[in-house]
């Protein structure tokens, strides 16, 4: 037991929490005002930490089990920040063929996060991908915008050295 | 009223309009299983359990959830609906801890007995991928085993639309969902009141209270120990069921035989101390009203209402009555009169209480409750493990001689035994309170209007003068809905009556657990209530300030309700919580 998801300090601002607070009182009375609440928190934060489903809670008089169950429902909400560094790993069909469950476990070992999750420096996340249409080069991962193709366990390493 | 004319396997028959399936069905004497369904409360047609087929329909539809029409014919248990039901259930078990010889709710579990009604003859056909949980230990009252829990969500449903509380649901999806506490903090860590309303209605061995029955077998044990039980009104209600007798068999006579064969030193009646709350409660009743105290008076009996307003309603807390419940008020006057009285040491005493309750257990360790240096209350069971106690050590408990209770402490009046239900409080309260002001007998003890299972029953008196505004509330939605208007100023009472379960102690969360089949088909709050009216109208004594054992013990020890003895023993404080750790 114990509080989850909890591996990045929150660093919420004066202005955000201002922002949300605006968003809840636009929507409050609407009927099934929870979802856009949510959808819009996510985009002023880019995650829902516990600190903002507990103002969302707070101020809409909803438990937070309610919001936190609708959070993990959905996988379009995180309860992580994105990293710095976003590593996307394929694992579709051929990339999850030629070895790329290996790789995710590599990554996950070597920065001690889940899938989903971020470092809590914020320099990396990673996140499981599907086909990402290179499927020539699997397996695949991309750190933002790179492109790493047929890498073995052994290069996890030094791609990640490479954003030290 | 309007009917529809249906055909329940192929027999005709007119029902209610707007009846669902799962209803007309009982009109015709047919039972249809459910699992997930528990009316007005949880309404979701999930589980699958209760389909049928319906003649033209394209597939077979939930009955608990479907409304009959003009004209329908319904197949209960055709092959088809037969097999769909045991597959369903074989599914079920392939996600399930079957370790059903140790399981607590062996023998009344109803999962355990739709596979033997259905004919499951093998639980491990879906075999797979199983979800594996660790236990939830972090309150003080209960235990949540997710590896037996089977997703019906009764136990959520309860928690957020009955109690307003809302502190489990469901998390993730698909094969990962689980039922648990937001960012999967322990129950203990969120602003659950431990009213046990979940384990009430929890179909499996998910949910249950700590067991506490091997602490209290070692202080039986114990040759050192002075070892002395009481028990609360609500318990003689109910306590019967477990052994097969009716809902509503009053069982006191076979309960204190039981507890004496168990080996107990005394066996005391809480009911003493209900009367005791009441002349405190009713002292401060009048001194509120008489020198401008803090109203409406709110009572604080039910430790699970007392923990809710400490988490909702914190800004309340002066409203409510400083008295302590009477189980702490009998283990105060325990621990100090009586042990003073016998000559024992209170250290040497282990007072073991049975409640309904599941909340005694989580009060019995709040702070500012131990009049005499020691707890109050050492071990607070409730009358489900009393009943496993007597199951435990073989006593034929229906072949029991009825007993009496133990003297000073199990003497009690009509009052006292009407604390168990709702309204029962307010009227015992009310029986002192009005013969202390008028200084005339009553001509009729009897307050009927807070009588009865509504959830928000008021009444106005008119009272030496006076116009007496009283409400009672049970189950927490409804008290919210009641402080909702005390607070905007629609509504100005004198005197509340909050009970944190619905219907009061005798639906608490430590009694029996009754199947959703008898949950959803016949009021077991107002049968278990009849039983402590029944008593109550049976008594020589019907007011707690005519109880002898009560008037003596202000005689030889508190001087008098409100003194300066009463306020150290018998009141106590509270403390602001908040709903959100963050």
């Amino acid at each position: 037991m114990g509080i989850k998801q909890k591996t990045v300090p929150f660093t919420g601002t004066r202005q955000q929490h201002d922002d949300l607070l605006k968003v809840i009182s636009k929507h409050k009375d609407d009927k099934g005002a929870l979802m856009p609440i949510m959808q819009e928190a996510q985009e002023i934060y880019g995650y829902l930490p516990i600190e903002v489903q507990t103002i969302i809670s707070n101020e809409l008089e909803i438990p937070l089990e309610k919001i936190y169950g609708i959070a993990t429902f959905y996988s379009q909400f995180s309860l992580s920040p994105k990293g710095k560094y976003i590593i996307s790993v394929c694992l579709g069909t051929a990339c999850y063929v030629k070895g790329a469950g290996d790789i995710s476990n590599k990554l996950k070992e070597l920065l001690g996060i889940d899938d989903g999750e971020c470092t809590p420096d914020g320099k990396f996340s990673i996140e499981s991908c599907r086909c990402i249409g290179a499927c020539g080069l699997a397996p695949v991962i991309t750190v933002n915008d790179d492109v790493y193709g047929k890498i073995t366990v052994d290069d996890v390493e030094g791609i990640l050295a490479k954003y030290e | 009223m309007e009917t529809v004319n249906v055909k329940i396997n192929g027999i005709s028959l007119d029902v209610p309009k707007g009846s669902t399936i799962l209803e007309a069905a009982r009109l015709a004497h047919i039972e249809i299983p459910t699992l997930c369904f528990l009316k007005d409360i949880n309404e979701i047609g999930a589980c699958r359990i209760c389909v049928v087929e319906v003649k033209g329909a394209r597939s077979l539809v939930a009955s608990c959830v479907y409304p009959v029409a003009d004209g329908m014919e319904v197949l209960t248990n055709s092959p088809k609906v037969l097999s769909s039901r045991k597959q369903t259930l074989q599914l079920i078990l392939s996600d399930h801890d079957r370790k059903c010889l140790s399981c607590v709710r062996s023998g009344d579990c109803e999962l355990q007995k739709l596979c033997k009604d259905l004919n499951v003859d093998d639980e491990t056909f879906y075999e797979g991928e199983r979800n594996h949980y660790d236990l939830d230990y972090s309150s003080t009252h209960m235990v949540r085993d997710n590896n037996k829990c089977i997703l019906c969500r009764r136990c959520s449903a309860v928690c957020e639309h009955v109690q307003d509380v809302g502190v489990i649901g469901a998390n993730d999806r698909g094969f990962a969902t689980n039922i648990a506490c937001a960012f999967d903090m322990g129950l203990g860590e969120t602003s659950c009141v431990s009213c046990g309303q979940c384990i009430a209605v929890c179909p499996t061995g998910a949910l249950y209270e700590k067991d506490n029955t091997e602490d209290v077998f070692a202080a039986l044990n114990d040759p050192e120990k002075y070892v002395i039980v009481q028990t609360a009104p609500a318990v003689r209600a109910a306590l019967g069921e477990p052994f097969g007798l009716p809902i509503g068999t009053n069982v006191q006579g076979k309960m204190v035989a039981a507890l004496r064969r168990l080996g107990f030193d005394k066996v005391f009646d809480t009911d003493f101390a209900a009367d005791l709350t009441i002349m405190e409660e009713a002292n401060e009743f009048l001194d509120r009203v008489q020198n401008g105290g803090k109203l409406p008076l709110i009572t604080s009996c039910s430790p699970g209402w007392i923990k809710y307003c400490e988490h909702y309603y914190p800004d309340m807390l002066d409203n409510l009555s400083t008295c302590k419940s009477p189980q702490q008020m009998f283990g105060a006057i325990t621990k100090t009169y009586y042990a003073e009285k016998m000559g024992l040491d209170p250290e040497k005493i282990v007072m073991v209480s049975v409640m309904p309750c599941t909340a005694k257990k989580f009060e019995i360790t709040r702070d500012d409750q131990n009049a005499a240096g020691v707890p109050d209350v050492d071990i607070s069971i409730t009358t489900r493990e009393l009943a496993r106690m007597i199951e435990r050590v073989g006593l034929n408990f229906l072949a029991l001689p009825d007993e009496d209770f133990d003297d000073p402490l199990g003497r009690s009046t009509g009052a006292a035994v009407i604390f168990g239900t709702t309204g029962g409080v307010m009227e015992a309260a009310l029986r002192t309170a009005v013969e202390t002001l008028t200084k005339e007998e009553l001509p009729n003890p009897d307050f009927n209007e807070v009588r009865g299972t509504n959830g928000i029953k008021t009444a106005t008196y008119h009272v030496a003068g006076m116009d007496v505004n009283v409400a009672v509330a049970s189950g927490l939605k409804n008290a919210k809905e009641l402080l909702e208007e005390v607070k905007s100023g629609k509504a100005n009472y004198h005197f509340i009556e909050i009970m944190g379960c619905p219907g009061g102690c005798v639906n608490g969360g430590g009694q029996p657990q009754q199947p959703a089949n008898i949950r959803n088909s016949v009021d077991i709050r107002a049968i278990r209530a009849k039983a402590l009216y029944d008593i109550d109208a049976s008594m020589s004594i019907r007011k707690s300030h005519e109880n002898p054992a009560v008037k003596k013990l202000y005689d030889d020890f508190l001087e008098k309700p409100g003194s300066h003895k009463a306020h150290e023993l018998l009141h106590t404080t509270y403390v602001r919580r908040t709903i959100n750790t963050i």
